[in-house]
């Protein structure tokens, strides 16, 4: 009954226990994280394979941009990965600036790094809630900690209500700069956000760290070795756990993040518990970052460009680039084609998320089937991202 | 009047107990949704009643009224009576408890003997439920629960040893009342480590997080219960909370001093329940602040640690026994 339909009935004389087992997980399955169908074949417990479906969250986002102007597509654009809009939308308008040659004024290329560093910490906190319900279940301390998690990413999205009006998907970029200035008090309000998370992290930390059973789960599960994340592609903090230096902010800054002091954290191990400790770090830094502008943020107008009145109002000369900016999960590219109308001639995204997820069939083997939701829950998708 | 039959007075006392347990291990569902709540910053059940205090009710009618599924392809009958081969021996377990002296429906005097083997019993109905709805999660989930039980009721047995040897008896009620100058738990080191010992083992018995990898929401959906609804659903979670319970007393009865306690003796069920529901509460507390761990782990932890560590308590709590030349504290 439970065998796969092409396996051979079980003859009990010879059998060798190493029987298979498909089994489907998702696309509809509590640690989906979406819509994510992994097709496990099973020996055991234990994983021998792993086939991934994607494809079920697909909204023709590419096209979309093909027939929607300059103006209009910065806040769609945020929906491709609606756990970190700011960053795909920050991709797309660097594309358009970039052919069209517009200047973006310091006080709006600050505001943007803000805004970025702010949803880093709500997006981590989201997938720190979300992974240790993974691993600790709905009815467990998974839950915990989840609900700590969510309790902080609430506060972010306050501050991104009363700056944007919107708490998941903000329009906040425009081509040229950005479209809301910050209001009156923002900033003591963010200041004091920022200083209750910082608390909060350590809290965390010391709630995971000191339990046996949570470093049980990660230490040294779903190790991706410095070669193998080099050659699959990975981006953001996985491939920062297995020992490569990378990071955007870094090696091409945009935005004029070379103004702004921070660490960028490495970890060699490339364990789910290397993950976790690129990702904690980053919190930290991404507040400092936070403080930083807040210290200095210089006065100035947020768009050199005037406010939208018409479709028509952008037009790009003919030509074509490639944006990419540090997205909480990794390089978030936008590839752009323009041919000197209103609307991109072609557009392609460079999901952080669908990139490293193909990490996921040269780890997963091996594995119980317990660890697939740690290991996935630690690469951290997010599938509006893989399938757009 | 004459005096009632014996078999009357039993039947009307099982009755009496289990009406009790029913209406306890629905509120003590409340309590554990209140107390995790707690822990999380958050409310809780609120709306029905004063602060909540109807939710359970309301929970048990919806689940009444729910539609009842049989996936097509189950094996119908094993499928329908799984729950209650399930529910039974969680149930059965209260009927050797004494709840204050002579209040109980049965003290045999193999009183804890009975109790480990009833309740060792439920993996018959769980492996029942999770080979008959023929899903592939529930198959899983019921052979990681026979792994389970395997590798944690030895641990369970001899943790519950320690207190015979101490008390040489296996009644329940002796064992209550050996207690009443100096609970078990304040035996120097044996008690506080035999208590440890079946604490973690309870709540590995009982597949609660951090050992739930029957139910393992997040791996296997609901693992062998994954195809229940309704009041097979209701019947499944109302053992599982009544098995809870029940270890409960029993670790209420063999290391907290059962019914001992400050005040008049009426008030000796009042201080059980309490100490019940203490128990109770230290394993959700447990329940709620840590994450899964996984099958081949929770092996280990039982082969490698947890038995012989309970088997050399044993061995030690005898060697005290005799050395001292008679049972007791």
């Amino acid at each position: 009954m439970a065998a796969d339909s092409t396996s051979t009935v079980v003859k009990e004389l010879d059998y060798t226990g190493a029987e298979r087992l498909s089994m489907n997980m998702g696309p509809q399955h509590p640690s989906a994280h979406g819509v994510f169908r992994a097709i496990l074949t099973l020996e055991g417990e234990t994983v021998v394979g792993v086939d991934a479906v994607i494809g079920y969250l697909h909204r023709c986002h590419e096209k979309l941009a093909e027939n929607l102007a300059y103006v209009q597509y910065p806040s769609i654009a945020s929906k491709t990965d609606y756990v970190a809009a700011m960053a795909s939308e920050l991709a797309y308008v660097m594309a358009a600036e970039r052919l069209a040659n517009f200047e973006v004024p310091k006080r709006a290329q600050y505001l943007r790094v803000l805004v970025g560093e702010l949803q880093r910490v709500a997006s981590h906190c989201l997938w720190l809630g979300t992974w240790c319900m993974d691993m600790g279940g709905a009815l467990g301390g998974g839950a915990t900690i989840f609900l700590y998690c969510i309790r902080e990413r609430e506060l972010v999205l306050d501050l991104f209500e009363s700056l944007t009006g919107a708490r998941l998907l903000y329009g906040f970029h425009q081509v040229g700069g950005v479209r809301y200035d910050v209001p009156e008090g923002w900033a003591s309000e963010c200041r004091t956000t920022v200083d209750l998370i910082e608390q909060r992290i350590l809290e965390y930390e010391e709630m995971l760290e000191g339990n046996a059973f949570f470093m049980m789960r990660t230490q040294g599960v779903g190790v991706i070795s410095r070669e193998l994340a080099l050659d699959v592609g990975i981006s953001g903090p996985l491939l920062r756990a297995s020992g490569v230096d990378c990071d955007l902010r870094r090696l091409a800054p945009y935005s004029s993040y070379e103004d702004f002091e921070f660490r960028v954290p490495v970890e060699t191990a490339g364990d789910c518990y290397a993950r976790y400790k690129v990702r904690m770090v980053e919190f930290r830094e991404s507040i400092r970052i936070v403080r930083q502008i807040l210290d200095g943020l210089p006065e100035g107008p947020i768009s050199s460009r005037p406010g939208v009145k018409s479709l028509a109002q952008v037009r790009v000369p003919k030509g074509e680039t490639y944006a990419r900016v540090e997205g909480p999960r990794g390089e978030v590219g936008c590839y752009l084609q323009a041919d000197g109308g209103p609307k991109p001639y072609r557009m392609k995204w460079r999901g952080a998320s669908f990139s490293n997820l193909a990490i996921l069939p040269h780890i997963i083997p091996g594995h119980g089937v317990a660890d697939v939701v740690a290991i996935m829950g630690s690469v951290d998708p997010v599938f509006g991202e893989v399938d757009r | 009047m004459t005096p009632l039959p014996d078999a009357v007075v039993g039947a009307i006392a099982g009755v009496a107990l289990l009406l009790t347990v029913v209406g306890l291990v629905t509120y003590v569902t409340l309590l554990e949704r209140k107390f995790a709540a707690r822990m999380q910053s958050r409310v809780g059940p609120y709306r029905v009643g004063w602060h909540g205090i109807l939710q359970p009710i309301a929970d048990a009618v919806k689940l009444m009224m729910k539609e009842d599924i049989v996936p097509r392809e189950a094996d119908r009958r094993i499928f329908n009576l799984a729950p209650v081969v399930f529910l039974v021996p969680c149930l059965l377990i209260f009927a050797t408890i004494p709840f204050a002296p002579g209040l109980g429906v049965a003290d045999l005097n193999i009183g804890i003997l009975f109790f480990l083997a009833v309740s060792s019993m439920e993996i018959v109905g769980l492996f029942m439920a999770g080979w008959s709805s023929n899903n592939k999660y529930a198959l899983i989930s019921a052979m990681r629960a026979v792994n389970q039980i395997i590798s944690y009721d030895l641990p369970f047995l001899l943790a519950a040893l320690i207190p015979v040897l101490l008390t040489g008896s296996l009644r329940l009620s002796d064992i209550a009342s050996a207690q009443s100058g100096l609970w078990f738990i304040a035996y120097p080191v044996l008690g506080q480590l035999g208590f440890l010992a079946f604490v973690i083992a309870s709540v590995a018995a009982e597949n609660r997080v951090p050992f739930d990898i029957l139910e393992a929401e997040s791996e296997l959906v609901a693992g062998f219960r994954v195809e229940y609804s309704g009041m097979k659903f209701a019947l499944i979670q109302l053992g599982e909370y009544a098995h809870v319970l029940g270890t409960s007393f029993l670790g209420a009865l063999l290391f907290l001093g059962a019914w001992a306690g400050p005040g008049p003796e009426w008030l000796g069920p009042v201080w059980f329940l309490a100490k019940a529901l203490f128990m109770f509460l230290v394993i959700t507390w447990i329940r709620w602040s840590f994450v899964r761990i996984r099958v081949d782990q929770i092996l280990q932890i039982s082969w490698k640690l947890l038995l012989p560590l309970t088997m050399l308590l044993v061995m030690a709590t005898a060697i005290a026994v005799v050395w001292r030349g008679a049972p007791g504290v």
